[in-house]
C-alpha cells in the first residue's frame, strides 16, 4: 500500500512539474537547427549573445538545410538555418538574409595549380577533365570530392557552377564541409568545394576566372561563387528569437561574422 | 485449515499464470519491434518502387535524387563487394586465430589473447573509421595510388571489425567438440594439425559457419566506419582502389537532408538492404543445416 501511495505521489508531482519545466524552457531557450555551413557561425553568435544575456540558452544544432527548414515548419526549432534558397512550399516561411558566403574551390596547398576558370571547374566535376597535367599540374589523376545530394552547399555549387550538368557519379561524397576539407588537406590530388569562411591554411582556395577568393572581389562582383545564408521562421520572429536575430543583424553581430570569414549583408 | 491451504494454492497458481502471461508479453514485445520495423520500412519504401518500377530501382545505375533518378545498383554492388572483401580478410585471420587459441597455445597465452579479442568487439565503429581515415587511407593512397578512400580500405577495416565475432564463436564451437574426438584421433596416430583439419573442423563446422554468417551480417550492416573510409561515390567501383558507396552509407549520408521522394527512396534503400540480409542469412543457414545433416 505504501509503495502505491508513493507512486501516486510521484506521478502527481511529475504531472505538476512537467508544464512548469516546459514553460521555463520555451521562455529562456532558443533552438536553431539546419545548415552545417552556418552552424559554426551560429555557434559563435550564440556564445556572444549568451555572454551578454546570462540565463538564456541558445542551442544550435546541425542536420542540414532541408532538415532545418523542416524542423522549423514542424516547430521543433524556432529558427531554421538554410544555406540555399527556399524552394516550393518552403517559400511560405519568413526568411531573413543574415550573411553572405563565398564558395571556395579548394585544393591541397602543394598543388601547383593556383587558378582555374569556372568552365574548367565544371569540366573537372562532371568527370571530363581527369588529370592535373592538363591544367598545368603534376601528372596525377584528380580526386574529385563533392557533397551529398540535398546539401545546401552542393545545391549552391550545382546552381552556380554546374548548371544543368551533373556532378559525375565517381566523385567521392562526404556529408560535411569539415570532412571535405579534411580529405583535400591530405590528398595532394584532390579538389573540393567548401564555404569560403571555413578555408584554413591546410587547404588553398583557387582563383576563379582570374579573381582571388576574397571579400573585396566578392563585393565588386568579380568572384562569382556567392550564396546567401538564411534564417527562416514561421512568421516574423518574436521574443527571444527576435532578440537573437536583431543581435545577428546588428553592427556587432555582423562584425562577428566578418571576423570569422563570412561576408556581412551590406 | 484445509480451506486455507487450498486458498493459498489457488493464489500461487494465479501468480504463476500472471508471471507466465507477463513474460509472454515481454517476449512478444521484442518480436513485435521487428514486426513494426518491417511494416514501417516496407510501408515507407515500397510505394516509390512501384511508382518508378522495380527494374529502374534495382538495376538503374544513376543515383541522382534531385533528377528523380533512383538507381540502387551501384550501392548493391558496393555493399556486396565490401562485404566479400571483409570476409576474404576476416575469415582466414579469424579462423586461424581461433585454431591457435584452442589447439596450439598454452592456457596463459589464451588468457591474454582471448580478452584482447573480446575488447576489439567493444571498440566503437567510429573509432575504427577514424583510424582508417588517419592511418589506412593515406597508406593506401601513397602505396597503391588513387584517392585511398576505397573498396580496399573499407574491406580491411570491416575485416578487422568482424574478427571478434568470428573468433569468439569459432573458439566456442571448437571447444565444444567432445574431448574424446581429439583423443581418439591422436590415439590413431594423427598429428595435431591433422586432428584439427580432419576431426575438429568438420565437427565444429556448423558453429564456424554461424560465426561467418554473423560476421557477414555485421559487415553488411556497418555504417559509420564505412562512410568514413569508403569514399561514398555512387558508382559501381571499377577496381579495389576505387571509392564505393554501400546501401547503409547511402541512407545515413543523405537522410538528414532528404525530403519527399528522396526520403522515400532512402527507405526503399532500407528495403533492399533488408531483403539482401534476409537472403544472405537464409542461404547461409540452409547450407549450414544441410552440412549438419551429413555424418
Amino acid at each position: 500500500m505504501t509503495s502505491q501511495r508513493f507512486a501516486c505521489l510521484l506521478l502527481a508531482l511529475g504531472v505538476a512539474l512537467f508544464p512548469a519545466c516546459r514553460g521555463d524552457r520555451s521562455a529562456n531557450d532558443l533552438t536553431l537547427a539546419g545548415s552545417t555551413s552556418i552552424q559554426p557561425f551560429a555557434d559563435r553568435w550564440a556564445e556572444v549573445f549568451m555572454e551578454k544575456r546570462p540565463g538564456l540558452g541558445v542551442d544550435v544544432q546541425g542536420g542540414g538545410s532541408s532538415a532545418g527548414i523542416q524542423a522549423c515548419v514542424s516547430g521543433a526549432c524556432q529558427i531554421g538555418m538554410s544555406s540555399r534558397e527556399l524552394k516550393g512550399s518552403e517559400k511560405e516561411l519568413h526568411e531573413i538574409v543574415i550573411a553572405r558566403d563565398g564558395l571556395a574551390i579548394i585544393v591541397h596547398p602543394s598543388n601547383p595549380v593556383r587558378a582555374l576558370t569556372l568552365a574548367e571547374v565544371k569540366q573537372i566535376f562532371d568527370g571530363d577533365l581527369k588529370s592535373w597535367a592538363l591544367l598545368g599540374g603534376e601528372n596525377k589523376r584528380i580526386t574529385v570530392v563533392t557533397r551529398e545530394e540535398g546539401s545546401g552547399t552542393r545545391g549552391a555549387f550545382q546552381e552556380l557552377v554546374m548548371g544543368k550538368t551533373r556532378v559525375f557519379s565517381g566523385a567521392i561524397t562526404q556529408d560535411s564541409n569539415g570532412t571535405v576539407r579534411e580529405i583535400v588537406a591530405h590528398d595532394p590530388a584532390a579538389i573540393g568545394f567548401i564555404s569560403l569562411g571555413l578555408v584554413n591554411d591546410q587547404v588553398r582556395a583557387l582563383d576563379l576566372d582570374g579573381a582571388a577568393a576574397n571579400e573585396e572581389n566578392i563585393r565588386s562582383g568579380r568572384y562569382k561563387l556567392v550564396r546567401p545564408f538564411l534564417f527562416v521562421s514561421r512568421g516574423e520572429p518574436t521574443g527571444l528569437a527576435k532578440a537573437f536575430v536583431d543581435f545577428v543583424l546588428s553592427a556587432e553581430g555582423q562584425a562577428l561574422v566578418q571576423e570569422e570569414g563570412l561576408l556581412p549583408i551590406k | 485449515m484445509a480451506g486455507a491451504v487450498k486458498k493459498r494454492g489457488n493464489r500461487l497458481e494465479r501468480n504463476d499464470r500472471l508471471v507466465r502471461l507477463a513474460l509472454l508479453v515481454i517476449a512478444f514485445s521484442a518480436v513485435s519491434v521487428l514486426v513494426v520495423i518491417t511494416i514501417f520500412i516496407v510501408g515507407q519504401g515500397t510505394p516509390i518502387m512501384f511508382r518508378y518500377g522495380f527494374k529502374s530501382f534495382l538495376a538503374g545505375s544513376d543515383w541522382y535524387p534531385s533528377e528523380k533518378l533512383f538507381g540502387l545498383w551501384p550501392m548493391i554492388v558496393g555493399s556486396l563487394a565490401v562485404t566479400a572483401g571483409a570476409l576474404v580478410i576476416g575469415v582466414p585471420l579469424g579462423l586461424s586465430c581461433a585454431i591457435v587459441l584452442t589447439e596450439f597455445s598454452s592456457k596463459r597465452v589464451r588468457g591474454v589473447i582471448k580478452p584482447i579479442v573480446e575488447l576489439l568487439a567493444g571498440i566503437p565503429s567510429v573509432v575504427y573509421g577514424f583510424i582508417g581515415v588517419v592511418i589506412l587511407v593515406p597508406f593506401i593512397r601513397e602505396t597503391f595510388g588513387g584517392p585511398g578512400l576505397s573498396v580496399l580500405a573499407a574491406s580491411i577495416i570491416l575485416g578487422i571489425m568482424i574478427l571478434p565475432t568470428i573468433i569468439s564463436i569459432s573458439v566456442d564451437s571448437l571447444q565444444a567438440v567432445p574431448p574424446s574426438y581429439r583423443e581418439g584421433s591422436i590415439a590413431l596416430g594423427a598429428t595435431r594439425w591433422q586432428t584439427v583439419k580432419m576431426v575438429l573442423f568438420p565437427a565444429a563446422r556448423s558453429g564456424i559457419i554461424a560465426s561467418i554468417i554473423l560476421g557477414m551480417g555485421r559487415a553488411v550492416g556497418e555504417t559509420m566506419a564505412t562512410i568514413m573510409v569508403a569514399g561514398n561515390a555512387a558508382e559501381v567501383p571499377g577496381s579495389l582502389l576505387a571509392p564505393v558507396r554501400t546501401l547503409t552509407s547511402n541512407v545515413a549520408l543523405e537522410m538528414s537532408y532528404a525530403t519527399g521522394e528522396h526520403r522515400e527512396a532512402l527507405f526503399a534503400t532500407g528495403v533492399v538492404l533488408f531483403v539482401i540480409i534476409m537472403v544472405l542469412n537464409t542461404i547461409a543457414n540452409a547450407t549450414s543445416a544441410k552440412r549438419r545433416k551429413q555424418p
